[in-house]
């Protein structure tokens, strides 16, 4: 379809340029230009940080612990963006598909059950279990939307973790699930366990899930059901006036969200060989939330882009803004009863304070998000009406 | 039009067929909100291949029996059938549905109980596990209602309504009185919608690229810039909706209905808010759509230029009452109907 559909997209509204003819080579080979975008910034990221100022920050090694780490907020945010972008869904307790990607694959390989089934198929089965519970999540929601959908759905963010809180026998509680196996290659390229100190092999398997979740996603959204969510969005009675299933295509979006959560949860328990219900708190869904919005809801590079933003932000960003004040060592004021002691604070505690500030100034100042898809800045921002711009009217039909 | 008559439907062939047959037979429609009742035991039928109108002052009930025509609204009494088939009636053993839902899960879970309470406890866990593993295919069939679910249904006496989109399966396309269109969307993109219910590649197929799904859509686009040319807004295939102006966003609307390849088409209201030269087009429009492509149109219109030049037949409703039916002089003439627009005493004057 990159063929009959791109040049709708591209060439259409004239205002696009079209660069040395990338564009149109983009839009003829979709897949392959995500994976050379992938691939540049795979090379990219590790190569800025040993530059100035970040190689002050970290090691290089540590910086690509943290791309990888950052790597699933990426897809968390990713999935997200089916449900809400794309089908606007709210959803609020979208933490909770993270953990039952995780749990799945600590039932999978671990020592609490004994069996050690390998990490790549397991991400397979991870985000078929998870979609499965994306349509058990989707089913009684369908007829809500808006305000009644978000509070279902942070119900269910709340209860899946409750569960594997309370449910002792078969969760091991608060310990939760320690000795989750590492992925292995098994030999090749020389690779077997991928361990705990090396980060690389790590930060090259998530680029190489996120780029393949990419790919499909960029496929679904220019096919029939990205269509269909889009419809959805906008009007939900004359979507099912033209003809759409709406409930297929609301579980189709809760799965396929809950789908990219759970490869996200497989990643996650591996690469950090133990789950926890207290890792699946409701911040996860938040987080996820929060980059889907900041990086521009239903624009699939925009919330990659804003979620990396957001996770480097918050784990090294507030770091560095902790040291460099500290460094600056502020003398403490003293206004009458108030100390004010800025050098005391702990910005890394800040970090929700410093979330909401930016989520209020986003929404008074770019409400689209940093990275917004082209519909949803229309939608955003009203264009001038047509009969004020030069428009192409060969029919000379209009009076 | 050339592509026009490419485009024909399989309507304009059973047309001559069979153009005593009617298309859309209404019996005894009843529709009431709680007290009120919208609509009142209306007959109604609409030919094969003929321009139906239904007017009416404001609060008659015309949109509502529209909107019961389209399955948006479950029906109180009395049934509808198209193309030969009950589509809309009142329910009918509805509570029976839900024992198909948990017929599977509730044995397993019986024969769970029985196992753990006999004592076998690793027999009563898997079969715990396979009640649940077995509500969630009963769940995802009795929400999406695949179609061989309803005639199995229909075997055992249990009947609802379909559903709109499913009207729009059958072949039932409507506009809305007040613009629905997609606003974000861009004209061709809305059109595009349109053709869902005939669209068949699946998730899978556009995931894996399949030849299937580009052929689809390639297709897709140029039956859509079809329509669009059809309506006569070539050049606008890429505007947003919302920026469209007034006139030419009826005519998507018309675009978008007709690219689901209807064979009834419900129009409501569709040249309201126009000016008298988009009227004039609106109107030109109908009538080209009827004799290029054979569908039967439903008309509900307030502006009676319009409902007197292209129906074959007026009705005329009051109250949620149906009070006269005919061709539009005869119904001009009727005093039933002078009386409910102009009031008692206008008729004899």
């Amino acid at each position: 379809m990159s063929a009959a559909v791109k040049p709708v997209k591209g060439s259409g509204a004239g205002g696009a340029r079209d660069l040395f003819g990338l564009r149109t080579w983009f839009g003829h080979h979709q897949s392959l230009s995500i994976l050379v975008i992938v691939c540049i910034i795979a090379m990219v990221l590790p190569v800025v940080s040993v530059l100035p100022p970040f190689n002050g920050f970290g090691t290089q090694k540590d910086w690509v612990a943290g791309f990888a780490q950052a790597g699933v907020f990426v897809l968390l945010a990713l999935g997200l963006n089916v449900v809400v972008g794309f089908a606007g869904l709210l959803d609020l307790g979208y933490a909770a598909f993270f953990a039952i990607g995780a749990y799945t694959f600590a039932y999978a390989a671990s020592g609490f059950t004994g069996l050690d089934i390998p990490f790549w198929p397991m991400l397979l089965v991870g985000a078929i279990t998870a979609a499965i519970f994306g349509v058990l999540l989707g089913a009684p929601t369908l007829r809500l939307r808006g305000d009644y959908l978000a509070i279902v759905t942070l119900g269910f963010g709340e209860i899946v973790p409750v569960v594997f809180l309370n449910a002792d026998k078969y969760t091991n509680g608060t310990n939760g699930i320690t000795g989750i196996s590492q992925p292995s290659l098994h030999g090749l390229f020389g690779i077997y366990g991928f361990g705990f100190t090396n980060p690389w092999p790590y930060y090259v398997t998530i680029l190489a899930i996120i780029t393949v979740v990419v790919m499909l996603l960029y496929r679904l959204q220019d096919s029939r059901l990205g269509r269909a969510w889009v419809a959805l969005r906008e009007d939900e009675l004359a979507a099912a006036s033209m003809g759409i299933n709406t409930v297929t295509t609301k579980l189709l979006a809760f799965s396929i969200g809950a789908s990219t959560a759970g490869l996200a949860g497989v990643f996650y328990a591996s690469k950090l060989g133990s789950v926890t219900p207290d890792q699946f708190q409701f911040q996860v869904s938040f987080t996820a939330l929060a980059m889907v919005v900041l990086g521009g809801m239903g624009n699939i590079w925009g919330v990659a882009a804003g979620a990396l933003i957001i996770y480097e932000l918050q784990s090294q960003g507030l770091k560095q803004l902790d040291a460099f004040v500290k460094a600056l060592h502020l003398p403490a004021l003293a206004l009458g009863p108030i100390n004010i002691d800025i050098g005391a604070i702990n910005f890394l505690n800040l970090q929700y304070l410093l979330y909401g500030l930016a989520l209020v100034l986003m929404m008074l100042l770019r409400p689209e998000g940093l990275f917004p898809s082209r519909r949803r800045r229309r939608e955003l921002h009203e264009e001038p009406a047509v009969d004020e711009l030069t428009s192409p009217d060969p029919t000379g039909e209009r009076e | 039009m050339t592509e026009a008559t490419t485009m024909t439907t399989a309507s304009a062939a059973t047309a001559t067929a069979a153009a005593t047959a009617p298309l859309l037979d209404a019996r005894a429609v009843t529709k009431r909100f709680g007290g009120l009742v919208a609509v009142r035991s209306i007959d109604f039928d609409i030919p094969l291949g003929s321009i139906v109108s239904l007017i009416g002052p404001n609060g008659a009930g015309k949109t509502t029996f529209f909107n019961v025509i389209a399955g948006v609204y479950e029906l109180s009494d009395g049934e509808i059938s198209f193309n030969g088939e009950v589509v809309v009636a009142r329910p009918r053993r509805t509570w029976a549905e839900p024992i198909f839902w948990f017929l599977i899960p509730t044995i397993l879970l019986v024969l769970a109980i029985g196992a753990l309470l006999v004592g076998i406890v690793p027999i009563g866990e898997g079969l715990i596990l396979a009640t649940l593993a077995a509500v969630i295919p009963a769940l995802l069939v009795a929400l999406t209602r695949p179609r061989w679910y309803v005639a199995m249904l229909a075997r055992f006496g249990i009947f609802r309504s379909s559903r709109p989109n499913e009207m729009v399966s059958l072949g039932i396309g409507r506009t809305f009185q007040n613009i629905r269109l997609f606003a974000n969307m861009s004209a061709l993109e809305n059109v595009m919608v349109g053709m869902h219910s005939r669209m068949h590649a699946t998730p899978a197929d556009a995931a894996l690229r399949l030849g299937r799904h580009r052929r689809e859509e390639e297709a897709a686009v140029k039956d859509a810039r079809k329509w669009i040319r059809y309506v006569g807004m070539a050049g606008y295939e890429n505007e947003a909706a919302r920026n469209l102006p007034y006139g030419h966003q009826r005519r998507l609307e018309v675009a978008r209905a007709l690219a689901s390849q209807p064979k009834l088409l419900l129009l409501d209201e569709p040249t309201a808010g126009m000016n008298p030269v988009e009227t004039r087009e609106m109107t030109e429009l109908i009538a080209r759509v009827r004799k290029d492509l054979g569908v039967t149109i439903l008309l509900i219109e307030h502006d009676m230029k319009v409902v007197m030049g292209v129906s074959d037949r007026v009705t005329v409703l009051d109250h949620g009452e149906k009070i006269a039916e005919g061709s539009p002089d005869e119904v001009r003439a009727n005093p039933r109907v002078i009386e409910a627009y102009l009031g008692r005493g206008a008729a004899s004057a």
